[in-house]
């Protein structure tokens, strides 16, 4: 019985919307993640002391350490919901496309990786006196692609090892080496719209950030039915 | 009670183990065909040799103590769980082959609630009956229906009993032709027990209930099969449920535990 991608398309958006209405009925967790973000950006700023050059030099560093780490908080979360109670047996059963399942739980997580990452900039911009030199509209596409490259392996390795014992140490493992091509490319492009972009090198990075997430989004959304099965 | 007519048989099978088959005599696929089925974990088999047969609209409970292999027959006819032999048939779908079309024909009733803690139970029904394709209009009367009251509060606040209602309340927004019920009394007090029992004989379609309360569920019930050490050991009408339990057992259970 295949769905047809009309009704594909309207399962991603009930995921979508059902993950975000959980979210929004336990807030207090949203701000509890944005809180240690914030926490992790001073604890940078104290181990880094008080050089204002080196502090502004990699402030975007500290802004993608500061949201990778956070993620794992984020990621291991969303698909706690689902199996905690069993919610993600009444899924499989209704029963939601796979695909459908993903990309629904990798946009909402993606959605609040972006959000995380609009409450981080300011304060990162205020305590590294990093203005930003560039468009503001380059940086949010910077963020957004960046996010999306943490959502999408992100919520397949949260779907592998939610159901471990331990899935808190598993994750992080397995989930940051996967990702250092899109920390390399969002710290680089992050920096260089900080610092100024003489060369346009920016382009680059995005590039390769928009590369990262197509071939991740795309091999995770044929893998997660495998994973969610098994 | 179902009053559609079923052929019961058991046998054993050349290497002693149980096959049980309650074969259909009405026409149109049976609701369930069970082929050879096993399922081991490692290297302990949960069950094996299980050809089951239940017809549609029949009622046929499965007992058995704790153990004994009910609840992973019940996960593998749902699709939950692939078998490790055999194979599963839904109104006719190969569930190995096309499990979206098994699924959309069965509800789960299982020992997890199924729902999403943060959320309330309204919110929990709203948010299966968009995923289902059945829009909700109002999810107060159908909490109503199952003895629940429209609280704010998120699901983790409820307790055993108001969650296996709104499992309940889950179900009959699904609605299926087949409905798997996995221990439906656990964790009940005897009153939540009886709303329960009316709940369940007032549902429509094939239903295969799994329990060790075997006096109670065998009231709800047409036929039954008993299973031990995951096998099919006897099955036949389920007015003599308890007398083939207390047979295996030595334990009266007529009271249906609870």
């Amino acid at each position: 019985m295949a769905l047809s991608p009309t009704v594909i398309l309207r399962q991603i958006g009930q995921i979508l919307s059902k993950d975000l209405l959980i979210e929004w009925r336990a807030r207090s967790r949203g701000f509890a993640l944005a809180c240690f973000a914030l926490t992790l950006l001073l604890l940078f700023s104290f181990a880094v002391g008080a050089d204002a050059t080196t502090l502004r030099t990699h402030a975007g560093a500290y802004l993608w350490m500061s949201i990778f780490l956070s993620s794992t908080l984020l990621l291991a979360q969303s698909m706690a919901h689902e199996v905690e109670a069993g919610a993600l047996d009444t899924l499989v059963l209704a029963p939601i496309s796979p695909a459908a399942l993903f990309f629904g739980k990798a946009l909402a997580n993606a959605g609040q990786l972006v959000l995380l990452a609009a409450v981080a900039l300011p304060p990162v911009i205020a305590l590294f006196d990093a203005p930003l030199r560039e468009s503001p509209l380059r940086l949010a596409a910077v963020v957004v692609a960046g996010c999306l490259g943490v959502a999408a392996p992100g919520t397949l390795y949260a779907a592998l090892t939610a159901r471990l014992q331990s899935r808190q140490l598993l994750l992080p493992l397995l989930l940051f080496p996967l990702l250092v091509p899109c920390l390399l490319a969002s710290v680089k492009a992050t920096s260089l719209l900080m610092s100024g972009d003489p060369m346009h090198q920016v382009n680059a990075w995005l590039g390769l950030l928009l590369a990262f997430d197509l071939l991740y989004w795309s091999i995770c959304g044929l893998l997660f039915g495998r994973v969610i099965e098994s | 009670m179902n009053d559609v007519p079923v052929a019961v048989a058991a046998m054993p099978s050349a290497e002693g183990t149980a096959v049980a088959r309650a074969a259909a005599v009405v026409g149109g696929p049976p609701a369930v065909r069970c082929t050879g089925l096993a399922r081991r974990f490692g290297r302990r088999w949960a069950f094996s040799r299980v050809d089951l047969e239940v017809a549609a609209g029949a009622r046929l409970l499965i007992m058995g103590a704790n153990g004994s292999g009910k609840t992973t027959l019940l996960k593998v006819i749902s699709t939950l769980i692939p078998p490790s032999l055999g194979a599963v048939q839904i109104f006719g779908h190969d569930a190995g082959a096309d499990p979206a079309a098994a699924r959309a024909r069965l509800h789960l009733l299982s020992h997890s609630a199924g729902l999403y803690e943060d959320l309330s139970g309204a919110d929990n029904l709203l948010v299966l009956s968009r995923l289902l394709g059945r829009p909700l209009v109002d999810p107060v009367a159908l909490l109503a229906r199952v003895g629940l009251a429209p609280r704010p509060e998120p699901v983790r606040t409820y307790s055993a009993g108001m969650r296996k209602r709104l499992q309940l309340a889950a179900l009959l927004l699904k609605d299926p032709p087949l409905t798997l019920l996995d221990e439906p009394f656990a964790a009940l007090d005897p009153a939540g027990c009886g709303a329960v029992e009316a709940l369940i004989s007032g549902l429509s379609g094939t239903v295969i209930v799994a329990s060790h309360q075997v006096g109670r569920a065998a009231r709800l019930c047409d036929h039954a099969l008993l299973m031990h050490e995951g096998a099919a050991r006897w099955q036949g009408p389920a007015a003599r449920a308890v007398e083939a339990y207390t047979a295996l057992h030595g334990i009266d259970n007529a009271d249906g535990g609870g």
